[in-house]
């Protein structure tokens, strides 16, 4: 059923669900999420607040929080991640994976120097003296715009504005030089300028390191800038995935051809009202009765009462991505359907 | 650094100067003197002693003279305990007191602490439900139910420890008063600090410390210890005040001659002195450990900054 892991991914996951106990039995936070990323590639993950991007991404480092259950599979260069031994995970984290998290505020240690806090992964990880490791962050505070970083490094996170500690934390990531970097909505909190700052360093870190990606957002227009391919997630599962420019200009999910439509574009007149999709995501986590978007979809008709697994969005041309909805009329069509 | 300090010192004579009053007022306004008993002294004899005393002074000049001396770090004499000061009385007791307190406060914060953080790190665990379940026991029981229990066991059954009887006073004497001054102070603190470490353990940033890949024990010490304790700073201010009220009880009970029980029977007594040197070292004291409670905030948390 769900595709083979192409085996030069580097990192492939199949059929990943992320349960928790709720009051009336299991509540899914994820269900049947199937992943590749190739060496070098940027992966783009959009979905609304509280589709579960940040779940995804703690799910695949193993770092989710309280009682959850894992199912499914989570391969790092073959070798099985989901259930590993900590030790094994603890050699895996920081050095093959490493995280961005989306709070920088929260994510940072109140009592801890900045310097403390980057330097005692690549310390730990690869055996770095204090000074090299101290020496490796200011170069790479630097790299990341930030003025006076022997400053920065002997202060607390308090001291820090916040698109400061966002960019500590990604340069905090980078310490170990990791083959693969997930990002949660690292420019959220940034202004527009320090945003494409951000965005300049990181494309300039994918050409120079040829580092893997995984990047968070909810923002279609910065994915865009960034993205090779990009997947859209809704309520706990991905409803469309393929090449960034494929789903710009051809979405094949309702879904997405709504937060496309809803981007605004340097061409709109800015007196129109930018739209959005009407409607609330569903609350209740990801079921398996139906289409999860029909509720909101002007498209949805009796078949999507039953579930749409993913498919090949064009038979055509497999490799254009696929897409989990019962539409099959033509594509074009797509981008009428929002007001 | 400096200037705080001696920014809280002075701040501290104000409270201390409100404090000698209220207790002056509040003795002064009490019906009967010192040396009013049962025994009629002859008149002449009476107004002899509270000349000595400088009782025949209107209030207000006893006020003055009282803080004159304060002023000059003499509590005055005891009317009770003849030829003896109060500042004497204090020197003799307290060093008692001061260790049977740091005993149980050590023994609480040591022991407390390992209880709390052993239920943390098994939540639901029987290693976390039975000691939680004597801990809230423990604070429930108060220290003069304790105390007597202790000394059943080990005084009177075992013969381990001796019970009271201080002669000359060995630390043996001290183990059992500070015990049993100890426990609620250790059930409350197992409690807090397994609440703390529980909340801590969920925090963003001990999920970013284990994405770094750093093991347990890393994640532990350098990352949740000094969070966890937080709390626990919070309350040992208003724990040292009342470890000090508290072992006014434990000293009743153990027959130890620290300066809790002079502070009871002063105010039997209306020894005037007495009870106002002491309700001033208690006011000292307190002011004391909030003081150390802050620089420990200081000093665990880089957000606060010592120049309120
Ligand atoms: N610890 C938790 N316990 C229970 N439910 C949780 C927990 N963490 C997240 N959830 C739920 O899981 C769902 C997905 O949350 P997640 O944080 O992954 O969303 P997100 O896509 O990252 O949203 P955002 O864009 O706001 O960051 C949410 O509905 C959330 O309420
Ligand atoms: S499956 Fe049906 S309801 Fe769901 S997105 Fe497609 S058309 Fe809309
Ligand atoms: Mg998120």
């Amino acid at each position: 059923m769900s595709p083979e892991p192409r085996h030069q991914a580097l990192l492939s996951v199949r059929g990943l669900g992320v349960f928790r106990p709720g009051p009336g039995g299991e509540v899914a936070a994820l269900r049947d999420i199937d992943l590749d990323l190739q060496p070098q590639e940027c992966l783009g993950i959009v979905g609304e607040s509280g589709c579960g991007k940040t779940q995804l991404l703690h799910a695949l480092m193993g770092l989710q929080s309280g009682n959850v259950r894992l199912a499914g599979s989570v391969r790092f260069r073959g070798e099985e991640l989901l259930g590993a031994s900590a030790q094994r995970l603890a050699l895996v984290r920081g050095r093959r994976l490493a995280l961005v998290f989306q709070d920088a505020l929260s994510a940072l240690n109140p009592y801890l120097r900045i310097a403390t806090q980057m330097t005692e992964g690549a310390r730990a990880q690869l055996g770095l003296s204090r000074r090299a490791a101290w020496q490796r962050a200011a170069t790479l505070l630097e790299s990341l715009q930030i003025d006076a970083p022997a400053r920065r490094l002997r202060q607390y996170p308090h001291e820090l504005s916040g698109g400061m500690r966002q960019r500590v934390l990604i340069a905090m990531a980078l310490m170990c030089e990791p083959d693969v970097l997930l990002l949660d909505e690292p420019t959220t909190a940034l202004d527009v300028t320090v945003q494409a700052q951000v965005l300049a360093v990181l494309r300039e870190l994918r050409a120079r390191s040829g580092v893997a990606m995984i990047f968070v957002t909810h923002d279609l227009g910065v994915l865009a800038a960034i993205a090779d391919r990009v997947a859209v997630m809704y309520a706990g599962r991905i409803v469309e995935q393929a090449a960034a420019a494929h789903l710009y200009a051809t979405p094949r999910h309702p879904y997405t051809a709504g937060l496309l439509h809803s981007m605004p574009r340097l061409d709109t007149p800015l007196d129109t009202r930018l739209s959005t999709i009407p409607g609330q995501p569903p609350r209740s986590g990801a079921t398996s009765t139906g289409c999860a978007f029909a509720p909101r979809c002007p498209l949805a008709h009796e078949r999507c009462t039953q579930l749409p697994v993913l498919r090949c969005a064009d038979n055509q041309f497999p490799a254009n991505g696929t897409v989990a909805c019962h539409y099959d009329g033509p594509a074009q069509g797509l981008r009428e359907i929002w007001p | 650094m400096a200037r705080f300090l001696l920014r809280r010192l002075l701040s501290a004579l104000p409270t201390l100067l409100v404090i000698a009053t209220l207790a002056f007022a509040l003795l002064h306004l009490t019906p009967g003197g010192p040396f009013d008993s049962d025994r009629t002294l002859v008149a002449q004899i009476q107004r002899a002693i509270e000349a000595r005393y400088h009782l025949d002074e209107p209030v207000w000049r006893q006020y003055l003279r009282y803080l004159n001396d304060l002023a000059h770090g003499d509590l005055g004499p005891s009317f009770t305990y003849r030829d003896t000061s109060v500042n004497q009385i204090i020197a003799q007791g307290l060093p008692i007191d001061l260790a049977i307190g740091g005993c149980a406060i050590g023994f609480a914060l040591l022991v407390g602490g390992a209880i709390g953080l052993g239920a943390a790190s098994r939540p639901g665990s029987l290693r976390d439900r039975l000691p939680m379940t004597l801990a809230m026991i423990g604070i429930s029981v108060p220290s003069f139910v304790i105390a007597p229990l202790l000394i059943l066991i080990f005084a009177m059954r075992l013969h381990w420890l001796p019970s009271g009887d201080w002669v000359g006073g060995s630390w043996r004497h001290l183990l059992l008063p500070s015990l049993a001054l100890a426990l609620p102070y250790t059930a409350f603190i197992a409690r807090i600090v397994r609440a703390s470490a529980l909340d801590v353990m969920g925090n963003a940033h001990i999920r970013t410390a284990r994405a770094k890949g750093l093991g347990d024990t890393a994640v532990l010490l350098r990352h949740a210890l000094r969070p966890t304790l937080m709390p626990l700073v919070s309350y040992l201010g208003p724990a040292l005040a009342s470890v000090l009220t508290g072992s006014i009880v434990i000293e009743q009970v153990f027959g130890l001659p620290g300066v809790g029980r002079f502070f009871i029977g002063g105010a039997l007594n209306r020894d005037y002195t007495l009870v106002m040197g002491l309700t001033l070292l208690y006011g000292a004291l307190i002011i004391v450990g909030n003081f150390v409670v802050d620089l420990c905030y200081a000093w665990l948390d880089p957000r606060v900054r010592l120049n309120r």
